[in-house]
C-alpha cells in the first residue's frame, strides 16, 4: 500500500478488521484503501471473507476489532442506517427491489422525506433527473420495476444507493445475473461514477471483470488480504495463483470430442408452468455418446425447466425425451426410474436439492440411492455398507476432509459438490445432465471438477453441462446451446462460438451467422 | 426444521445433556419464585414433588404410568416431525385409538391373552392411524395445512367419543358415560404382579405391561427413523422435500405413512389407560396427554431415548404435583400445569437461550 501523504484521504479504509464466528476465523486484521474517485477490485474465491467484509462495512455484521475510516474520519457502523449516513452504498447480489413498485416508488422507499408523500416525490423526481444528467443514469421512472430487464433492475440499485448520496458504492457480484453485453454497460457506467468522483468498490471472484475495469484489486485468501496490487501491474494467472495460493491452469485442457451416437434426444419439449405460461418451448436437440453440450444463457431463460424436464421433476406439457432411443415417461416416480435407466443429475441448486444440508455426508452420499440392494441388509439399511461406500467416494474424488460422519453443511461448496458429482457418476450413468457444476465452488476444486468432467466425456459419456458462467461453458463444451425467452436462440459449434456472437444469442437476438436451430454434432 | 434431529458433528452431550439440564434448572428456579410468591416454601416444595414422584414405591409407579402414556403422544409426534409435519392432533387419535382398544377388550375379555393383547395393539393402531389418515390426506392430495385440520379433528374425536359413550356404549342402566367393564382376560398385567411372577413384591400402582410396550415402540421408532431406508425417505422428506423429490421420493406418500404411523403410535395411549387401568372405556381418558406429548417431542429433540427421559420427566412432574397441591395449602393442580408450561418455556420455546453464553465459555455448541 502507498503511504497516504496526499492531502485527500481515501475514500474508505479499512483497518485492522477481525471478526469470527464461532471457531471460523472469517476475517483476520484486513486493512486496505480505496482511492477517491477509483474502482477498487475485492477479489477471492469463496469462503475467503469477501462477504463478510463487504457486510462489516455496510453495518451488517460488526467487526470483533479493527477500525473504519470513511473520507478520513474514524465510523462506527453497527447498522446498515449508519454506513447510509456515512455515504456508503451497496447493490446486492439480489436485488432489493419491490417488483410490483415503480422505479420511483423503489428508489425513495426509506427515504421519503415525509409523511406526505406528494412532497417528496417531486423533489425525487428533481434530483433524479440532475442523477440521470451527471452520470447518465437513465431509467424509466414510472415503469414497475418487475417490467424491466435485469441490467436496468441493476441500474435502479445503482440510482437507489446514489440518491441516498453515496460517495462509496459496493457492487457485490454484479455480473452474476447479466449477458457479457449488459456487463460491458455496467463497466461504461462505473468508469463514469469514477470520473465524477465516486468510488466504486467491485466484489467479485471473476478475473476478467478485475482486469477489465479495476485500478486496483485486493485479493483475499482464508480471510486475510494476500496481496494488493495496481491492476495494470497484474495478470490474470498471478491474481489466480494469489487466490489459490498455487499455480492454477486456467484453460481447461481437452482434446477434440469424438461424438458417437445420440443418446439424448429432445423433441419439441414444452414445459409450463403452474399459472399455464410457457417457460420452455419447441426445445429440439440431440446430445451425443462422447460430447460435451453447453447451455449458455442469462439465468432465468428456461435452463432450470431444462434441467427438471430431462431430470423427471416436472412433467413437459407437450413433447417427448429419449435415453438411447426410449422414450422417457414422465409419469411417476420420474427422478427414480431416470437413474435406473441411466440418466443421473447434478442439479443446479446444491443446497436447495442436491444435498439435505442437515444430513451427514455419509447420508448424503445415497442420497436419490437409498434403495440400491447393496446398502439394505434385510429389512435394515447397513450402516456400514454406506460408510464404506462413502468412504470409497470420498478417496476416488479427494474429498476433504474424509469424514463420512461430519454434517455436509460443514464442507465447503466444493467438497460437497465433489461429493455429489461422485455419487451420480457412480453408478455409470450413459447421460450425465449438469446445473452449475462449479456453482460455489473454489478454484482450486473448479480444475479437478473440469478435469473430471472432461475425463467423463472421453469415457464415451454424454454430458449436458448448464452454466451461467459463459468461461465454464466455452472452457468445457464441444458444442454450446444459447437460451433466450425459453427458446433455443441457437447452436454453436465450438470453433463457431465467440463471446460476442454468444452474447447476441443470449440477448435474443437470432440470426446471427452460423446459429443453427437443429443440433448436430460439428 | 434443522433444529431438531442428529446433530453431528456439534458437542453431543452438550447438545443433549447439559443445555437441556441448565434449561430445566431456570425454569424450576423461576418456578420455586412462583411458589414463593404464593406463600409457600420453594424448598419444601421440591421436596415434597420429588418425594412425590420417586419417594416410594407406589410414586415412582404412578411416574412411570404417566410416563407410558406420554412415551406413547411424544413418539406420536415426534414421527411426524420427522416427516417436517406438526401434528397436534396426538390427543385426537389417542382418544379414537382407545376405542379401538376398548372394543376388543369389551369382545374379547375372556379370550386367551395371546390373543386379545396382540388384537388390541392392532386395534389401537388402526383406529388411531384411520383418524390420523384425514387430516394426513388433506395435507398430502389437497395442502389443507395439517396443524388446523389434526386440531380440528381432536375436536370431532371429542365429539364422537362423547355421542358414542352416550348413546351407544353407555354400560345399561347407569348414568356415567362409560361402557361396562373389560373382562378379566382384556386387562394388562400390572407391574406389581409381573414382578411377582419373578419373585420380587412390590408396591401396588397403576404401572403395568403398558409401559414395556411403549419401550419397544420407542426402539421401534429409533430403529425404523435411523436404520430403515423407509426412515431414510422420512427423514429427507422432512429436512428438504425438495431434496426428497430430487431423490425420487414421492413426499405426499412419505407424509402419509408418517401419519399413519404417528396415528398408530398416538393410539397405544389406550393400552395404557384402558387395558392397564381403568378397565373401561371413560369420557377423555387422555386427559391432554396428547398435549404433553408436544412438550416431550420438543424436550427430547425427538429423539426416542430423548422422549422417554422426557416422559419420565413430565410424568413425575404430574404425579409430584399432585402429591404437592394435596400437601401444600395454597397450592393447586393449576400449580402444576404453571410449572409444565416453564419447563416447555424453558426446555422448548427458549431452548437457545443459552446457548450464545455457553459457547462464549468455549463450548463447541
Amino acid at each position: 500500500m502507498e503511504p497516504t501523504e496526499t492531502p485527500v484521504p481515501p475514500a474508505l479504509e479499512l483497518r485492522g478488521l477481525d471478526k469470527r464466528f464461532g471457531s471460523v476465523h472469517a476475517n483476520r486484521a484486513i486493512s486496505f484503501s480505496a482511492a477517491r474517485g477509483s474502482i477498487h477490485g475485492l477479489i477471492g474465491e469463496n469462503g475467503a471473507g469477501k462477504s463478510t467484509l463487504m457486510n462489516i462495512v455496510y453495518g451488517f455484521y460488526t467487526a470483533d476489532t479493527g477500525e473504519i475510516w470513511v473520507q478520513g474520519r474514524k465510523r462506527e457502523i453497527r447498522r446498515p442506517a449508519e454506513a447510509i449516513a456515512a455515504g456508503i452504498g451497496m447493490v446486492h447480489q439480489h436485488f432489493m427491489l419491490v417488483q410490483n413498485f415503480s422505479v420511483l416508488e423503489n428508489i425513495i422507499l426509506g427515504a421519503e422525506g415525509g409523511a406526505r408523500l406528494q412532497g417528496g416525490v417531486a423533489r425525487a423526481r428533481a434530483e433524479l433527473a440532475e442523477l440521470a444528467r451527471t452520470y447518465g443514469l437513465e431509467a424509466p421512472l414510472d415503469e414497475p420495476v418487475e417490467r424491466l430487464p435485469v441490467g436496468l433492475q441493476q441500474r435502479v440499485e445503482i440510482l437507489k444507493a446514489l440518491y441516498r448520496g453515496a460517495e462509496i458504492l459496493i457492487l457485490d457480484e454484479p455480473t452474476a445475473v447479466l449477458t457479457p453485453q449488459e456487463a460491458d454497460q455496467l463497466f461504461r457506467m462505473l468508469r463514469r461514477l469514477r470520473e465524477e468522483g465516486k468510488t466504486v468498490l467491485l466484489v467479485t471472484h471473476k478475473l476478467r471483470e478485475i482486469l477489465a475495469v479495476t485500478d486496483r484489486v485486493t485479493v483475499l485468501r482464508q480471510g486475510a488480504v494476500v496481496a494488493e496490487v495496481r491492476t495494470a501491474d497484474t495478470s490474470a494467472a498471478e491474481l489466480a495463483e494469489k487466490m489459490v495460493g498455487r499455480a492454477v491452469l486456467l484453460q481447461v485442457e481437452k482434446t477434440p470430442a469424438r461424438p458417437g451416437p445420440p443418446l439424448l434426444e429432445v423433441r419439441d419439449l414444452e414445459v409450463r408452468d403452474a399459472q399455464g405460461t410457457p417457460r420452455l418451448r419447441g426445445i429440439n436437440f440431440q446430445l451425443h455418446a462422447g460430447e460435451i453440450l453447453g447451455v449458455a444463457g442469462v439465468s432465468g431463460n428456461g435452463q432450470s425447466e431444462l434441467l427438471e424436464a430431462l431430470a423427471g421433476l416436472c412433467v413437459p406439457s407437450r413433447g417427448a425425451i429419449l435415453l438411447a432411443g426410449r422414450e422417457l415417461r414422465p409419469a411417476g416416480r420420474g427422478a427414480e426410474s431416470r437413474r435406473a435407466l441411466g440418466l443421473a443429475h447434478v442439479p443446479e441448486d446444491r443446497l436447495r436439492m442436491g444435498v439435505v444440508s442437515g444430513f451427514s455426508a455419509e447420508d448424503n452420499a445415497i442420497l436419490g440411492y437409498h434403495n440400491a440392494a447393496a446398502y439394505q441388509r434385510g429389512p435394515w439399511l447397513s450402516r456400514g455398507a454406506v460408510r464404506q461406500e462413502c468412504e470409497r467416494k470420498m478417496a476416488a474424488w479427494d474429498v476433504r476432509p474424509p469424514q463420512p460422519a461430519m454434517r455436509i453443511g460443514r464442507f465447503s461448496g466444493g467438497n460437497q459438490q465433489k461429493l455429489v458429482l461422485a455419487r451420480e457418476v457412480d453408478c455409470r450413468p450413459k447421460v450425465l445432465i449438469i446445473g452449475q457444476p462449479t456453482r460455489g465452488v473454489d478454484i482450486g476444486a473448479i480444475e479437478f471438477i473440469h478435469r473430471r468432467l472432461v475425463a467423463l466425456r472421453d469415457e464415451g459419456r454424454a454430458l449436458l453441462i448448464v452454466s451461467v458462467e459463459l468461461e465454464e461453458v466455452l472452457g468445457l463444451a464441444d458444442r454450446i446451446l444459447v437460451m433466450a425467452g425459453g427458446e433455443i436462440a441457437g447452436i454453436l459449434g465450438r470453433a463457431e462460438a465467440t463471446e460476442e456472437k454468444i452474447g447476441l444469442l443470449m440477448a435474443g437476438i437470432t440470426g446471427a451467422a452460423g446459429s443453427r436451430p437443429e443440433g448436430s454434432p460439428p | 426444521m434443522s433444529a431438531a434431529g442428529q446433530p453431528a458433528g456439534r458437542s453431543r452431550w452438550g447438545e443433549l445433556i447439559l443445555l437441556p439440564t441448565i434449561n430445566l434448572v431456570a425454569a424450576l428456579l423461576l418456578s420455586g419464585l412462583v411458589i414463593r410468591l404464593i406463600g409457600e416454601s420453594p424448598r419444601q416444595a421440591l421436596q415434597l414433588m420429588l418425594a412425590g414422584a420417586f419417594g416410594s414405591q407406589e410414586a415412582i409407579g404412578y411416574t412411570l404410568y404417566y410416563a407410558t402414556n406420554f412415551i406413547f403422544t411424544g413418539l406420536a409426534v415426534a414421527v411426524a416431525y420427522h416427516a417436517g409435519l406438526f401434528n397436534i392432533g396426538a390427543e385426537g387419535q389417542a382418544y379414537i385409538g382407545g376405542l379401538g382398544v376398548g372394543l376388543v377388550g369389551l369382545v374379547g375379555g375372556n379370550w386367551p391373552f395371546w390373543l386379545v393383547l396382540p388384537a388390541a395393539i392392532v386395534a389401537a393402531a388402526a383406529f388411531g392411524a384411520a383418524w390420523a389418515f384425514i387430516p394426513a390426506w388433506l395435507q398430502a392430495r389437497r395442502g389443507s395445512h395439517i396443524v388446523i385440520t389434526t386440531i380440528m379433528f381432536n375436536f370431532l374425536a371429542s365429539a364422537l367419543m362423547t355421542w358414542l359413550l352416550v348413546n351407544i356404549l353407555i354400560k345399561p342402566g347407569q348414568q356415567s358415560p362409560e361402557t361396562r367393564e373389560f373382562g378379566a382376560g382384556a386387562w394388562l398385567p400390572t407391574a406389581q404382579s409381573l414382578l411377582g411372577r419373578i419373585g420380587l413384591t412390590v408396591a401396588a400402582s397403576p404401572l403395568n405391561l403398558a409401559f414395556l410396550l411403549a419401550l419397544g415402540a420407542a426402539g421401534l421408532v429409533w430403529a425404523i427413523i435411523w436404520h430403515t431406508r423407509w426412515g431414510y425417505a422420512l427423514r429427507v422428506t422432512g429436512e428438504n422435500p425438495s431434496a426428497a423429490l430430487y431423490a425420487g421420493i414421492a413426499p405426499p406418500a412419505v407424509m402419509l405413512l408418517a401419519m399413519l404411523a404417528s396415528g398408530a403410535l398416538a393410539g397405544g395411549l389406550g393400552l395404557n389407560e384402558l387395558m392397564g387401568v381403568q378397565h373401561r372405556i371413560s369420557l377423555d381418558f387422555p386427559a391432554g396427554a396428547g398435549f404433553v406429548g408436544i412438550a416431550v417431542a420438543l424436550m427430547g429433540r425427538n429423539h426416542p431415548l430423548g422422549i422417554c427421559l422426557a416422559a419420565i420427566l413430565f410424568g413425575a412432574l404430574m404425579q409430584g404435583g399432585s402429591e404437592l397441591s394435596f400437601d401444600l395449602p395454597h397450592v393447586t393442580r393449576d400449580m402444576v400445569v404453571v410449572i409444565q408450561g416453564l419447563v416447555i418455556l424453558f426446555c422448548g420455546a427458549l431452548q437457545n437461550v443459552f446457548r450464545a453464553r455457553l459457547r462464549r465459555l468455549g463450548l463447541n455448541l
